[in-house]
């Protein structure tokens, strides 16, 4: 309540203009406009997909902790056709890997994080009725439905989904005679993405027009929290790159349909002399990439933002070096778009121009640890309350630091040369980039629960829950590094090859691949307690108060019920920056960002 | 069957369990007047706590991991750049465990030490100009030494090979490689993908290979399991034959495909310069077993017949994709012989390797190929049993079972 008596604004008079006029369900629950619901519903889709992709993994983490031993587990799910006798087929082991990778990064990690939170947070925390275009929006989210639902359909195709990996290098995806998934299963991946840039296109065209044009009074772009800068740097991102990928589809498709030879060249395949020269596949990696290497941050930024916003409220101190974290997250987003080269050291890419990739893409650690000691600084001297969202951004924070460091071996070509596409690799961006995001994403979830559904998550269980994961995620993918460095390629069905040539080898890696799956078995499991605990607490959780966290931004001075509008009355005038927590001579440690300056009061 | 119903049970009774727990726990919170926001010193302290446990164990977890398995199965590098690369390796690892200790104990111990304690109010703090330079500056300064060092070693290891670097070609295909050495005149003989038969998987460009080639073409498989030009023509243009228009389409296809194919051979064959065909025939052409001499400058060119696929050789520090229509190149010089490499590791059955690293279908986990780095004497002993490209295509017997035409998956249907 202490939120309201803050707010001496006064647009409490300003009431009910906005006519409680009654929503069908259809217009109210599916197609919504309203931004606050096409967020929750990119959520439960992204759950669902997340969950999907996780089960995924389980299945291929069973065939390689126990190779060629027959599994109940996988006979249940994947049957005869792909797990006859309870052994898992080799070609569907690398569909299970491609598709378990395309929806991570881009169904959960794209869109669920990036899709859920800017929908609900850009318009309520800077003071905006709604999205730009609320249509638009709409149409988002449902050509993203689609997609996944599409992608759901490739799993179920007589031949299998895409099985090229999530990166669908050609010729390999480009042939449906070097591997059966590159049949209809390729199609419809292709369809799929399509329908995903698309709307991810809509989507964040929507979302910078609102961070440009619809903040309210007085919410300058210094003003803003690092949440929305993230978004807004990340939908700038999104803009630029995803049409790139696009294109890089659309050539694959032709090359896939129509004859043409942008990839293939002098191709034998499956006894079949192709005709197709001139093509090069270099040429796709590099359009690949030129969105794969921003996708990453696509993914993180918004991850970054999300904690710095946890962090700063919950340390109940500002954000450390407010302006450096913008000044990062916009050197991050630009060096983003010169470092895709990294991916491409020992593809036959002149070494010179890998020498370039090097520099751009080392300079990226530079941005990073600033964000990093910021964080650190920000803890330091604080009264840290630890919420389940504040664990989960101090997860995100070691997480981004240990998959960190390990980019920096990467990024050296010289040492890349002998660990590209080993499990080196897997466990580097597993960590920087899937644990880090996830774990931004559960923190935000956490943290904007009572926003989205009014009722609050159960804090014991959110415990628990942050517990489990971090040390089955950790469990699972720090062991991986040493796989890596003894040489294990990724993506391979069966590391028992190893016992023809180097025993010692093999019992390493045989072990850990043991030890790995048991991890990613009880992290998987752990998951079960936040599905309970969010359906839960989504019809039964108890009611939550209007400034549960007592944080500063706008969207805690909304009311609880969701109102059409977000403010009933006028909307807010914000008169100084978000981050005005234990502000020396106030009496509360939090200042809402409507509070005006008080007589000879600094703005920070 | 009802293993799975019990296991159903279970399940819903588990989460039925924990929801009355739940509602215990909400109950008693009510009660109490506890709402879920305001999180209990109680449970605030268990979490910092809990935070710097974690901290122990992962770093536990990290040395355990690090004394265990640290160095095993790498080995010592067995090529001149290997062992500079490793060294650059070793030092990267400093820099970079130096900092994961850093950043990571800062952490996990600020937010231990800075737990919410009553009445003590958080230090406002919200920016530092100097401090932030130093952790730009600092960082920038680590890193410009990391790039030096590391273009330095990229420079070498990628820089062209001298002269009398011995020339090999990897050949790679699904599921295997082949290697074929440049012979007396240290001078590989020049390819082109369309002159592939069963007697010359490699494609290599003589004027027998081309004849061959064309005859292939036109005639196809002796046992005509892959039709030729001729017998398709003869096939489709005689009425009496009945074709389902599916088959008829096809055929009619894969006419058109080679007609235009024969007719790049023969142009190639009129441009075809003789004098090159000596290049070509003196090649050796080596399946199975890579094998290299130890403390020479090698330079491996590499190709792909049908996907991309990736040269992994873990032990000699070099990788490099094949790429269709790429000749990819790098170079190495091997250092330590396969039986001094077993002395070293101790294990007597240990092979140097060759594996693929780029995904490349259903069985790219088989596809390696063992490596043998010889001593001087064993390379020449090895060398003189391996016969000519020439010998071995004149000798080729008239039609064995091919593995040039042999499908890759079972969905394979047209042949050459």
């Amino acid at each position: 309540m202490s939120a309201l008596t803050h707010d001496n604004h006064g647009h409490h008079s300003a009431h009910d203009h906005h006519d409680h006029h009654e929503e069908s369900f259809v217009s109210k629950y599916i197609f919504s406009q309203d931004h606050k619901m096409i967020g929750k519903q990119f959520l439960i889709t992204a759950i669902f997909m997340g969950l999907v992709a996780m089960l995924l993994s389980i299945l291929f983490r069973i065939q390689l902790a126990w190779p060629g031993e027959s599994s109940d587990f996988l006979s249940f799910f994947l049957g005869e056709t792909w797990a006859p006798g309870g052994i898992l087929k080799e070609n569907m082991y690398l569909g299970l890997v491609t598709i378990h990778g395309t929806i991570m990064v881009f169904f959960l990690l794209t869109g669920g994080l990036s899709g859920t939170f800017s929908n609900l947070l850009i318009p309520l925390q800077l003071g905006a009725r709604d999205m730009a275009s609320g249509f638009l929006n709409m149409i988002s989210y449902w050509l993203f439905a689609i997609s996944s639902v599409i992608m759901m359909i490739s799993l179920f195709v007589e031949t299998g989904p895409a099985m090229a990996g999530w990166t669908i290098y050609p010729p390999l995806s480009a042939l449906p005679q070097a591997v059966e998934g590159s049949g209809l299963g390729m199609t419809l991946w292709l369809v799929s993405m399509t329908l995903f840039i698309a709307g991810s296109l809509i989507g964040s065209l929507n979302y910078i027009v609102t961070v440009l044009n619809l903040r309210t009074k007085g919410m300058s772009m210094t003003r803003m929290p690092l949440t929305v800068w993230a978004f807004f740097v990340t939908a700038i991102l999104g803009v630029l790159s995803f049409p790139v990928l696009l294109s890089a589809a659309v050539l694959l498709m032709m090359d896939r349909l129509a004859g043409t030879s942008f990839y293939l060249s002098d191709i034998i395949v499956g006894g079949e002399m192709l005709e197709n020269h001139g093509g090069s596949p270099l040429l796709y990696e590099h359009l690949f990439w030129f969105l794969g290497h921003p996708e990453v941050y696509i993914v993180l930024l918004p991850a970054l933002g999300l904690s710095s916003e946890i962090i700063a409220t919950n340390a109940r101190k500002p954000i450390f070096g407010y302006r450096a974290m913008i000044g990062s997250i916009l050197a991050i987003g630009f060096l983003s778009f010169i470092v895709w080269g990294h991916h491409m050291f020992v593809t036959g890419m002149n070494p010179f121009l890998g020498s370039v990739f090097v520099f751009t893409t080392l300079l990226i650690a530079i941005p990073s640890a600033v964000k990093v000691f910021n964080y650190l600084t920000t803890l330091w001297k604080g009264s840290i309350i630890f919420t389940p969202a504040m664990l989960f951004a101090i997860g995100l924070v070691s997480t981004f630091i240990t998959g960190g460091v390990t980019g920096i071996i990467l990024a050296d070509s010289a040492l890349d040369i002998a660990i590209h596409d080993t499990y080196f690799v897997v466990a580097h961006f597993h960590i920087v980039m899937g644990m880090s995001a996830v774990f931004g994403m559960f923190a935000g979830v956490y943290h904007w629960f009572p926003k989205m559904y009014g009722r609050m998550l159960n804090t014991r269980l959110g415990f628990a829950h942050f517990w489990v994961t971090i040390v089955g995620a950790y469990g699972v993918f720090f062991p991986m590094h040493f796989v890596g460095i003894a040489g294990a390629p990724r993506r391979y069905y069966d590391y028992s090859v190893y016992g023809e040539f180097d025993t010692n080898s093999y019992e390493m890696i045989m072990d850990l691949n043991v030890i790995i799956t048991v991890f990613a078995i009880i992290a998987a499991i752990g998951q079960a307690i936040f599905i309970f605990n969010f359906f839960y607490s989504v019809y039964r959780g108890p009611k939550a108060v209007q400034n549960p966290w007592k944080s500063n931004t706008l969207e805690w001075t909304t009311p609880v019920e969701h109102v059409h509008g977000n403010w009933p009355g006028a909307l807010p005038e914000v008169h100084r920056w978000p981050y005005d927590y234990s502000k020396p001579g106030m009496d509360e440690d939090y200042v809402l960002q409507t509070v005006p300056l008080g007589e000879g009061e600094e703005e920070h | 069957m009802s293993s799975k119903l019990v296991t159903l049970l279970v399940i819903v009774l588990g989460v039925l369990a924990v929801a009355q727990l739940v509602r215990l726990y909400e109950l008693s919170s009510k009660l109490r007047n506890r709402r879920e926001e305001d999180i209990t010193n109680r449970d605030n302290k268990l979490n910092a706590n809990l935070l710097l446990v974690f901290m122990f164990a992962f770093y536990g977890l990290f040395l355990y991991l690090m004394a265990e398995y640290g160095w095993t199965g790498r080995g010592d590098a067995a090529t001149v750049h290997g062992v500079e690369t490793d060294w650059l390796l070793n030092l990267n690892f400093g820099i970079i465990f130096a900092i994961f200790f850093l950043t990571n104990t800062l952490l996990f111990v600020f937010a231990w030490k800075y737990v919410k304690k009553p009445g003590v109010k958080a230090y406002f703090y919200p920016h530092n100009n100097k401090l932030e330079l130093i952790w730009t500056v600092v960082p920038a300064s680590v890193l410009t030494v990391i790039i030096i060092l590391g273009l330095k070693t990229w420079n070498d290891v990628t820089g062209d090979s001298s002269k009398e670097s011995i020339k090999v070609e990897l050949f790679s295909k699904q599921f295997d490689w082949t290697a074929r050495y440049a012979g007396q005149d240290n001078i590989l003989g020049k390819f082109d993908y369309k002159l592939t038969t069963q007697e010359n998987e490699l494609a290599l460009v003589t004027s027998a290979t081309l004849d061959s080639a064309i005859k292939y073409m036109e005639f196809g498989k002796a046992d005509s399991t892959v039709m030729g030009i001729k017998l398709l023509e003869s096939k489709l243009n005689n009425p009496k034959n009945m074709f389902i228009p599916e088959d008829r389409e096809k055929m009619e296809v894969d006419l058109d495909r080679k007609t235009r194919l024969l007719r790049l051979l023969y142009q190639m064959k009129a441009r075809h310069n003789a004098k090159l065909d000596a290049n070509a025939y003196d090649d050796l052409i080596q399946k199975d077993t890579l094998h290299l001499v130890v403390n020479k400058e090698y330079e491996l060119s590499f190709r792909a017949k049908d996907v991309i696929h990736s040269a992994y050789f873990l032990h000699l520090r070099s990788q490099m994709n094949t790429v269709p229509g790429l000749t990819t190149k790098m170079k190495f010089i091997p250092t330590v012989t396969t039986k001094e490499m077993r002395e070293r590791r101790n294990d007597p059955k240990f092979n140097y390797v060759l594996m693929c690293n780029k995904i490349c279908g259903g069985a790219h986990y088989k596809m390696k190929m063992i490596v043998v780095i010889d001593s001087p004497a064993q390379y020449k002993a090895w060398l003189k049993s391996k016969t000519t490209f020439k010998d071995e295509f004149h000798k080729a017997p008239a039609a064995p079972a091919s593995t040039t035409d042999a499908p890759a998956d079972s969905t394979q249907m047209a042949k050459i």
